[in-house]
Formats: structure tokens, C-alpha cells, sequence
């Protein structure tokens, strides 16, 4: 899958089969099927001496609630150091602008303004060095909300209490044209009035707000119908970031000569369809990048008993 | 029932997922339909806003303020007596904008440099008007301001060319002045939390009105504590029956802060500020 199939995923299409193969690729392919009981051996031996790691999450933890909390001490203590919400704050009196909600208000105004200008191309920058969606897991306050309660639903879909429904992943696609088009009409930055990442951050900063009741319909739909509905279906910030860190050079990569193909990543991430090549015969290379959809949360490198999936900076392997 | 079987057999698996891709189709149709008609409903409030809301000083006009604001708070954040609060949810589009709610906490520029405005990202509170934002008739101010507390400065004047609003003496009938009375003691009760800054205490250190007692043979409040210089005057008449009478005037460099009728003795205040109103003589 080229760079440009993966950018076509992200907007809801569909994970398409490899037809041509390198010759690597090809033969551990066939490496793996031949030598069968060798393969079920290895996998039962690299099970018995998995680490049971969260190191990954933890740290992930750990940013996004400093990175957020900080915001609030900044203004708690009057430190000044991280001043406003996610959606606009000054570092150290340097702007940061969060890319969705410029480009809401540049929709919606449709002026340019010089401030917010500077503020969106540090994070413009800043993002896509740093994988893009990365904002969604390493930052936003509504993805750690909504992982939490990922794990109620999990358990009640384990119980068979309740079944997870899916939707259509382009609906992503539509609702950041529909909002865009919204806010180009109405003058209205629309999408603030209902984005949680807003709400939750502005909540944790200036105190509860009757808002935060939308957040928490947003969670029960979630955990009693659909699996992380909102960052998969609905939120266009994730699709801004998406679109920034496309061709970023920080990314997930997988070995294929790792793999034993038994599909625990795809269990975990909140965006599977951009794990399909871990299924067995269809990785097209050796290595491989996984797509700008990619969340970059790292839950899959915890996960993979063995290996196949970890944190990969483009040319800078080779450069090593 | 066996002619469907045959149909599966011939066919399989085929219009099992034909039929479910349908059905997750017509759910993502209702998912878009029931989100995006979710956030519309942000029109309403808006639409049916009866009373506008006072914004921060050096705001754009209504629909241009809340299509630039980026709903960070830094405004919020900055304002050393903490007047700027943000709206929520129930005013729709309006939700994480700043607003002042001058008779709990008015803004009485302590800042001197009206920091709110320095603080916006966005241009949504601004020094200067971009060329495209329409200026209504009187909302100019017709010199610089003088602030009273900077007046012994070099720069005595404030930075800011437009009015919020303007004061207006809504029930003279239950003006303290008016009725030729004094006031003495906490001018909000000792209840109140709205904070000024009183030059004679602390330049840069705001303090609780209600640590500020007072004591007037003729209330005249609004005037003495306006920011402003020349904003408001304390109008004295005699009458046919040789009775003083007063009467608190608003002038034209009054900018709508508000602390006029956050400082107003009376309850419910006698004065108040019609939100982003121009000046009419």
C-alpha cells in the first residue's frame, strides 16, 4: 500500500489488497506457510516470555494529562506559562493555535488575521513533525475520557450485554465538509459548539460548564452503541491533523518477519483499518509504514508480544 | 423458506453483506443527519439572544466577534479583576465566549493597558478596527479616553477608540441622588465579591468593593468611581423651591464599562449599561 492508499483509507476508503509483493516480502510469506509447525513453536514461545508492557500508554498518560493540566495550573497559580485552552494559547507568550479551530474561524470570519496566522503555522510545523494525529492520543482530553470508557464497553460487548455497531468511516469525511461548509455560511464556528475536545479543555480550565452534559451523552452513546464513535466517525479534528501528519516521518512501522499474524493490535486500536496489513499475506513489503490515520498511541507496540509494531522515525534508522 | 435457502447456497455470503453494508450506511446517514442537526441547534440561542451580551472592551460587532473568537479564555485569564467570563452551552453558537456581567464584576480598566485586548489571538478584541468591520455612528469615541487613575502620567489616556455600551439611568425614581440622599457603609453589602482598584490603596493591587466602605451626603457613586474622566457628572439644580436636586448625567466619553452599575448602592441598581448601544445625544 503506497502513501497515497493510505491517505485514501483515512478518508473512508476501504484497506485494498496487495497484489504485487517484493521478493522479501513474498518469501516470508511463503516462509510462513511452509514451515508451519516451526511458526506455531516460535509464536508459542514468543507468548510464554511476552512482557506484559504499558509503557507506551502510561507515557502517553502522562503527557496528555500534563499537557492539559498544565493549562490549568498556568492559570490556577498565575504562572503564565501555558495561557488559554487548546483551542488558542500562548507557550511562554509564543501563539499556538489549534489547526481545526483556525480553520473554523478563518471559514466563519473569513478574514486573515496575522496573530492566528503565526499561531497555526508553529503548530502546523510542530504537528506534522510529530505524526499528526498524534494530537488526538497524546493530547486531547476527550480521547483519554473516551478510552476510559471504551473499557466499560468493552466489558459490556464481552458479556454480550450489548453489540458494537459501526458506521461508516467516510462519515468522518463528510462531517469536515459539512462543518467546514457550515462555518463558510452561517459566520458561525459551528463545530465549537459541540466539539468536546473544546468543552473538556475549557472545563478543566475555567471550571464545569453545562457542557460538559453533551460531552457525557457523547460517552454513553459510545459505550452503549458504538465503539469510540466520535474519533472514529464524527470529530474533523482528527481528519486536520490526519491530513497534516500524512507524509510525517514519525510513524508506527511494521516487520512483517516479526509478525505471527494473531491480530491483538487490531483488537486495541481505535482505528484498525489502518492495521490491515498485519493480516496474514497481505503486507506487501517488509517493512511497512502504517497510515497517517494512525493515531500513533502506541497500544499496538504494548501489545505485540513479539515486536513487529513499534515507533519508527523515517530515515532516521538509516541513519543510524 | 427453502427457495431463500437455495438463493444462499447459490449465492452466499454475498447479501449478508450487501444487506450490512446497507444497514451501516443508513446508520451513518443518521449519524450525520442527527450530529450536524445537534449543532445547528446552536442557531437558536443565538437567533432568540433578546438581551445582547456586554463583550470585553475593543470587541468587534456581534456576528464578527463570534465568528473570530477562538473560545481559548486568554482574555479571561489576563483580566486582574477577573470581569471576563465565558458562556456556555445554552448560548448556542456563543459557548466559550467572553462576556461581562458588569453588576457582579465590571471592568474598571485596572489594567490600564486593557490587557484582554493584547491577549486575543484572533483579532476578536482589537486596538484598531480591521477596514471591514463596520463602525455604527456613536460608537467612536469622540477623543481618546482619559483614564482618572493614569491622569498624572505622561499618557494619561487609555488605549481603546470605541465604546461597549452606554450607561443610562434606568430608574431615576430609585437614584440615592435623585431622592437628595447620602449613602454610607459597603456600597454591594457585605455579600458582594465584585473587586476595584482604588488608587489611594494599590495602584496594581484590585480589592472587595465591600472593603472599600463609603460615606456620601449625596450618594454620588457612579461619578466618583467611573474610570473614566468625563464620562459622568453629578448634575445639581435648583429648584422653583430653592431645593437642591441631582441628578447623575452620562456624558459622551462614558465607554460602557460598567462599573457604574456594578458600584450602584441601590438593588436593584438605579443605573446600568445598555450593552454595545452607540452614543445618541
Amino acid at each position: 500500500m503506497g502513501a497515497f492508499e493510505r491517505i485514501k483509507v483515512m478518508f473512508g476508503a476501504s484497506p485494498a489488497k496487495a497484489t504485487e509483493f517484493t521478493p522479501e516480502a513474498r518469501q516470508i510469506h511463503e516462509l510462513k506457510r511452509m514451515n508451519k509447525a516451526d511458526f506455531l513453536a516460535e509464536k508459542q514461545h514468543a507468548r510464554e516470555h511476552q512482557l506484559i508492557s504499558h509503557k507506551w500508554r502510561n507515557r502517553r498518560w502522562a503527557v496528555l494529562l500534563f499537557s492539559n493540566l498544565l493549562f490549568t495550573f498556568s492559570f490556577w497559580l498565575d504562572i503564565q506559562l501555558l495561557e488559554g485552552a487548546l483551542t488558542a494559547s500562548r507557550f511562554a507568550g509564543f501563539h499556538l493555535i489549534d489547526l481545526n479551530s483556525a480553520l473554523q474561524v478563518m471559514l466563519a470570519h473569513q478574514h486573515i488575521i496575522v496573530n492566528l496566522f503565526i499561531g497555526t503555522a508553529t503548530v502546523f510545523v510542530l504537528w506534522a513533525a510529530l505524526g499528526g494525529r498524534s494530537f488526538c492520543s497524546w493530547i486531547c482530553p476527550y480521547h483519554l475520557v473516551a478510552e476510559w470508557f471504551e473499557w466499560i464497553h468493552l466489558k459490556l460487548v464481552d458479556k454480550k450485554l450489548i453489540t458494537d455497531h459501526e458506521f461508516h468511516r467516510g462519515s468522518r469525511t463528510v462531517f469536515w465538509l459539512l462543518f467546514s461548509l457550515m462555518a463558510l455560511l452561517s459566520g458561525y464556528t459551528v463545530f465549537e459548539t459541540i466539539s468536546p475536545t473544546g468543552i473538556l479543555s475549557r472545563a478543566l480550565i475555567y471550571g464545569p460548564s453545562l457542557a460538559l452534559g453533551w460531552v457525557f451523552l457523547l460517552l454513553v452513546f459510545e459505550v452503549l452503541y458504538s465503539r469510540r464513535a466520535w474519533c472514529r466517525y464524527v470529530c474533523p479534528i482528527g481528519l486536520t491533523y490526519g491530513m497534516v501528519g500524512a507524509i510525517s516521518p514519525l510513524r508506527i512501522q511494521y516487520r512483517l518477519e516479526n509478525c505471527f499474524h494473531e491480530g491483538d493490535c487490531r483488537k486495541v486500536c481505535l482505528v484498525p483499518h489502518v492495521l490491515d496489513v498485519v493480516i496474514k499475506g497481505r503486507a506487501a513489503d517488509k517493512h511497512m509504514a502504517i497510515g497517517p490515520d494512525c493515531t500513533r498511541c502506541g497500544l499496538c507496540v504494548d501489545v505485540c508480544p513479539s515486536g513487529a509494531l513499534r515507533y519508527d522515525v523515517k530515515g532516521l534508522s538509516k541513519l543510524l | 423458506m427453502s427457495d431463500d435457502c437455495q438463493a444462499a447456497t447459490k449465492r452466499p455470503a454475498v447479501p449478508v453483506r450487501i444487506k450490512a453494508n446497507r444497514r451501516k450506511f443508513i446508520r451513518s446517514a443518521f449519524l450525520v443527519g442527527g450530529v450536524v442537526g445537534l449543532s445547528m441547534l446552536g442557531y437558536l440561542p443565538v437567533a432568540n439572544a433578546r438581551k445582547q451580551r456586554m463583550r470585553p472592551p475593543g470587541a468587534l460587532e456581534e456576528h464578527d466577534f463570534l465568528s473570530s473568537c477562538i473560545k481559548c479564555g486568554q482574555c479571561v485569564q489576563v483580566c486582574p479583576v477577573a470581569a471576563i467570563k465565558l458562556d456556555d452551552i445554552d448560548r448556542g453558537f456563543g459557548i466559550g465566549v467572553p462576556y461581562i456581567d458588569s453588576r457582579e464584576q465590571a471592568c474598571d480598566f485596572s489594567c490600564d493597558a486593557v490587557q484582554c485586548i493584547l491577549a486575543c489571538p484572533t483579532g476578536a478584541l482589537t486596538y484598531v478596527k480591521p477596514a471591514f468591520a463596520e463602525l455604527r455612528a456613536g460608537m467612536t469615541l469622540a477623543h481618546a479616553p482619559v483614564l482618572k487613575a493614569k491622569e498624572k502620567d505622561a499618557e494619561p489616556t487609555l488605549n481603546l477608540k470605541e465604546r461597549t455600551g452606554v450607561a443610562r439611568l434606568s430608574r431615576p425614581e430609585a437614584c440615592l441622588a435623585v431622592q437628595g440622599k447620602g449613602f454610607k457603609g459597603q456600597a454591594r453589602g457585605a455579600a458582594f465579591k465584585g473587586r476595584m482598584r482604588y488608587m489611594e490603596v494599590d495602584r496594581w493591587k484590585p480589592i472587595a468593593v465591600r472593603d472599600h466602605p463609603y460615606e456620601r451626603d449625596i450618594c454620588d457613586l457612579c461619578v466618583t468611581e467611573c474610570p473614566i474622566k468625563d464620562a459622568i457628572k453629578l448634575e445639581e439644580t435648583v429648584g422653583s423651591d430653592g431645593v437642591k436636586r441631582y441628578r447623575p448625567v452620562v456624558l459622551e466619553q462614558c465607554v460602557g464599562c460598567g462599573v457604574c452599575e456594578m458600584i450602584c448602592p441601590v438593588e436593584p441598581t438605579a443605573i446600568v449599561v445598555d450593552e454595545r448601544k452607540a452614543w445618541s445625544a
